[in-house]
């Protein structure tokens, strides 16, 4: 008797804790849970985590969870790798050369128009810089991702070395024969040991400097229109220009540096007088230099007709990934829609150097003297939107781009160390490349 | 080599093997042959659509330049750091083994990279001679050398030999070091009576004694080299300047995990696994010799 | 001591300290970038000597972690890989000890036929296989948890090898003995083989700790969840940051602290370590 009346009591207990339990998680289930990985480490890392949580603070339905999950490449495989075990995030961050392999995996993406029309409210694509939002579009130009941190690269000088050498500090050099006689300049008043050197030598001596010169860096538009494109760059212009930075190498004008932004020791030493990159490296080299710089423009060939042209952008967009329910896609719509708010944009872009991705959040930079307070941020902006793009100007869509670009890395590599001339290794680029673009349209056809 | 005795019984050892073999078969067995699986298929990313292409993946890398060449490349890397990692341990230990003040101390210092992750290691000399920042980048330009790993291929070979090197001195110097003192002191005197100087001794007695243990460091120098120095090269070079610091590991990684090209990856790890197989065949027909005397 | 020459001392001391000055080298210069601010890192030579700067980095590192380029304090990310490292020793040694037991000790069917399914393990590096290897974690519903992380680190036949490699070598008089007093096979192996297997117990004990504290690759995959994340994978993330500098002070800080739990296993369990791993290997 005396156990049953226990067995009562205690099944009342767990009755009542199962129903406290469920109590907690309707709850919890309440607030729809939006996964988000990227792949901003650093600085950059706290200013995405400060997005979410000024989400998650302006509502109460949804919380997105921004999990750091390794560079580009580690955040894409593992967000692939999750896909394949049905484990995906709702959100992914994809950098530009990992586009054409996510447009091509139809049935695993749910393009961003698509989701803001069936779960969004007032949604209007033309709210986003064309330039930007243009490069992620499908050839309809419905916007399939949405783009988040988008840069182009710019040119930075050391404004104390420009000075030390009789330059002006407030002009930058514009083309390129500028940039050797300041180079000259600097390294014979000994303000510097060498010129210039380059971050992202593809993207910034080739891909963008094909843009700006209006020369195809491959056919059919880039590959915007087809599958069957073919490289360019073994062109008599980009000859002339691999040609001349290896031999600016001699005299220490041009000093390689190493892939991604490698190089940008060199100038934050003051070994280097000028650095090219991206210009969402802007809060790096301002944290890192301990000297005046200036920001401009990439240099072109002024006897090339038609430069400067627009650069075109790289980065990185956010994909949403299908297999979820209905009402968490409401939440990443609710989402996309904060993200590109107008405060949101601009104080993403003043703090990080990157471009606003829609026109409010650039006229609200300017409204609040942003440019004025930081001369040389907005350069970005005026190179990219130098032009009305051509269909050399207004993006890449290549596949396999990721391995291409260690083509090219390599190839290029290869000039610099002496190895094969300018013309030799653009041919053998373009051919080992088009040996990629013909896999890639072998896999996806 | 079997035990002569042995204890009956069909269920219980069975009962002993079921944990590893279970995790055995689903953490290994079945996944590793999914990837070999891959190495006959096209797949996309996504794994969305899949094509059955029989040995072409083989055949496509077998006329890839730069296949072949991460071949050559390895083999360079692999010589080196077997040469080398054998040749500074050997020094080191046999200094050591001579009964000097602080041999304990500089034993422990000695075998503390032992405990150095492979991309940490990178990482560290990645940050020592990095050519704008790092102090050996430094002083090798102030002897007049330009170093700079990102644009020479020879320079960055050195560099991941270094670390690789310096990750695998600990256990060749701890092996040595033992095979050493398993020399009888005995013979060392007597050839000493005999009037042989340190050199001589070295070269007459205690050298081909040593060579069981150099053979077996050997192989397990090679094996090292070509698979565990992955975390050095991802964490330096990442395979570059151009293919000068490919080696074949790496190259299944770089096409598999970064761009997701899993079909070729798969037909490269089947190459890789034969080699595997003929250096555990080496070392499996070397160790069963030893353990019967 | 064959005789006693000074020169010869000398040699062996000024060889014995350039190789602990080359081998200890890296490390110190980690310690040192980790007691300097970062900007004096990323313009300049890296100084020789440290900074002044030691408690407030490692105060940083500590209380507000790397939020942002790995997620969770640092302190939960050395527990994690303490707790990684130490199910994949323990793991380990338990499984290989059994088996090595069943392979070496008795004969029954199919005995070769596992044997091989085990050592095949051997053949394909982890790297290679990750990805499939994913997807059944993945599929078993392991990811973000320590037997995600641990588990299938465990399938691999190093251990199992290196116990039957010392089995082999016990002599068969001891089994005989036990057989006589009666014992069974169980009772042999928990009185007499175990205990006689304590070194080598201890070195794969101290090998497979460092090879679970190193793993980089791995737990980056299997892991979202910040509470997962390992000190390694930390390392790394400090280091490969897109469009910003790389913080190299924190990053060396973290690098030391990292670098502390297994040098301190391999010290402490120096002499057990080298005996058994000597021992089983040749």
């Amino acid at each position: 008797m005396r156990e049953t009346e226990m067995t009562f009591k205690s099944k009342t207990l767990a009755g009542a804790a199962v129903v406290a339990l469920l109590g907690m998680t309707q709850a919890a289930q309440a607030q729809v849970e939006v996964n988000w990985w990227h792949a901003m480490g650093g600085e950059l890392g706290d200013r995405v985590n400060e997005i979410a949580e000024g989400f998650n603070a302006s509502q109460d339905d949804y919380q997105v969870n921004a999990v750091y999950r390794g560079n580009y490449t580690e955040t894409m495989t593992a967000a692939i790798a999750a896909f394949r075990a049905r484990e995906q995030p709702h959100i992914v961050q994809v950098f530009e050369v990992g586009t054409a392999s996510m447009m091509a995996a139809e049935g695993a993406i749910y393009p961003v128009y698509q989701l803001m029309e069936e779960h969004g409210v007032d949604w209007d694509p033309s709210v986003y810089l064309a330039a930007v939002a243009g490069y992620y579009a499908d050839p309809n130009g419905n916007m399939l991702s949405m783009p988040f941190n988008s840069s182009t690269p710019v040119l930075y000088y050391n404004k104390d070395a420009f000075e030390a050498a009789g330059l002006d500090p407030e002009q930058a050099p514009e083309t390129w024969d500028d940039l050797v006689a300041a180079s000259e300049a600097m390294i014979e008043a000994g303000a510097t040991e060498c010129g210039f050197t380059t971050g992202w030598q593809s993207w910034v001596q080739i891909e963008n400097f094909s843009a700006l010169h209006n020369v195809p860096l491959s056919t059919h538009a880039n590959g915007f229109e087809s599958l069957e494109t073919e490289f360019q760059f073994n062109s008599d212009l980009h000859k002339r220009h691999i040609g001349n930075m290896e031999a600016w190498q001699e005299d220490r004008i041009f000093e390689y540096g190493g892939r991604r932004s490698d190089s940008r020791p060199k100038f934050l030493s003051g070994e280097c007088g000028v650095y090219m990159d991206s210009s969402g490296s802007y809060a790096a080299v301002s944290a890192g230099a301990d000297f005046e710089f200036g920001v401009g423009m990439l240099p072109y060939y002024d006897d090339v007709e038609g430069a400067p042209q627009n650069s075109i952008i790289g980065g990185a967009t956010l994909w949403v990934l299908e297999g979820h329910d209905a009402e968490e896609y409401e939440g990443v719509a609710a989402f996309f829609q904060y993200l590109s708010s107008p405060e949101v944009q601009a104080s993403w872009h003043q703090d990080t150097g990157y471009l606003p991705i829609t026109y409010s959040a650039y006229e609200l930079s300017q409204e609040q003297g942003f440019y004025d307070e930081n001369p040389g941020t907005d350069v970005s902006i005026k190179q990219m939107t130098l032009n009305d793009p051509t269909d050399n100007s207004r993006g890449l869509r290549l596949g396999n781009f990721v391995q291409i670009r260690d083509v090219i890395n390599e190839e290029l590599e290869e000039v610099w160390s002496g190895n094969k001339s300018s013309d030799e290794a653009l041919e053998a680029a373009v051919e080992r490349g088009n040996a990629l673009l013909r896999q890639f349209e072998e896999d996806n056809s | 080599m079997h035990k002569k005795v042995t204890f009956g019984g069909f269920g219980f050892p069975l009962l002993l093997l079921l944990p590893q073999l279970a995790i055995t078969l689903v953490f290994f067995i079945w996944p590793a042959a999914q990837a070999l699986y891959q190495s006959v298929l096209r797949q996309d990313a996504f794994g969305l659509r899949t094509t059955f292409v029989g040995l072409n993946n083989f055949a496509r890398l077998l006329s890839d330049s730069s296949y072949l060449g991460s071949f050559k490349v390895t083999m360079v890397f692999s010589a080196s750091v077997t040469l080398a990692g054998l040749a500074i341990a050997l020094l080191l230990a046999v200094m050591a083994d001579r009964t000097i003040k602080g041999a304990t101390g500089y034993k422990t210092l000695l075998i503390i990279p032992y405990a150095v992750a492979p991309a940490v290691a990178g990482v560290l000399w990645y940050f020592l001679f990095n050519p704008s920042i790092g102090i050996l980048a430094y002083l090798v330009r102030g002897m007049g050398y330009a170093w700079n790993h990102q644009t020479s291929g020879t320079d960055a070979m050195i560099l991941v030999i270094i670390a690789s090197v310096w990750k695998q001195i600990s256990y060749n110097f701890l092996f040595f070091l033992a095979g050493l003192q398993a020399i009888p002191k005995s013979l060392i005197e007597a050839a000493a009576i005999d009037g042989a100087g340190p050199w001589k001794r070295f070269t007459s007695i205690i050298f081909p004694l040593l060579s069981p243990t150099t053979f077996f460091l050997m192989v397990v120098n090679v094996v090292y080299s070509f698979f565990e120095t992955f975390g050095v090269i991802h964490a330096t070079t990442s395979g570059g300047p151009g293919q000068s610091t490919t080696i074949l590991v790496y190259k299944v990684f770089t096409d598999g995990f970064v761009a997701l090209n899993l079909g070729s990856s798969a037909a490269q790890s089947v190459i890789l696994m034969l080699i595997v197989i003929l250096l555990t065949a080496i070392q499996f027909r070397y160790i069963e010799r030893r353990v019967q005397y | 001591m064959v005789e006693n020459r000074p020169w010869l001392t000398f040699l062996q001391h000024f060889v014995l300290l350039c190789g602990v000055a080359l081998v200890v080298f890296p490390i110190w210069i980690a310690f040192v970038a980790s007691t300097h601010d970062g900007r004096s890192l990323v313009s300049g030579v890296i100084p020789l000597l440290p900074g002044d700067l030691f408690f407030e980095n490692y105060r940083t590192l500590l209380s507000e972690g790397m939020a942002g380029s790995g997620g969770g304090p640092v302190w939960l990310m050395l527990f994690n890989s303490l707790v990684m490292a130490l199910s994949i020793a323990v793991g380990k040694i338990a499984i290989s000890l059994l088996s090595a037991f069943a392979v070496v000790y008795f004969r029954f069917p199919f005995r070769m036929f596992c044997f091989w399914i085990i050592f095949a393990t051997l053949m394909l590096p982890v790297e290679v296989r990750i990805l499939p290897t994913f997807e059944v974690v993945a599929n078993l519903g392991m990811l973000n948890s320590y037997a995600g992380l641990s588990i299938p680190l465990i399938a691999s036949a190093t251990a199992t090898f290196l116990f039957r490699q010392f089995f082999l070598t016990v002599p068969d008089e001891l089994t005989e003995a036990a057989r006589m007093d009666g014992a069974g096979p169980f009772r042999f192996f928990k009185d007499i083989l175990v205990p006689l297997s304590r070194t080598n117990i201890a070195a794969i004990f101290v090998i497979m700790f460092i090879y679970g504290w190193n793993q980089y690759l791995w737990p980056l995959l299997v892991t979202t969840d910040e509470s997962f994340y390992t000190i390694v994978m930390g390392i790394q993330r400090m280091v490969t940051v897109a469009d910003s500098y790389p913080r190299w002070h924190l990053a060396m800080a973290t690098t030391v602290l990292a670098l502390l739990p297994p040098v301190i296993v391999v010290v402490v369990m120096q002499r057990l370590f080298v005996k058994g791993l000597v021992e089983t290997e040749k």
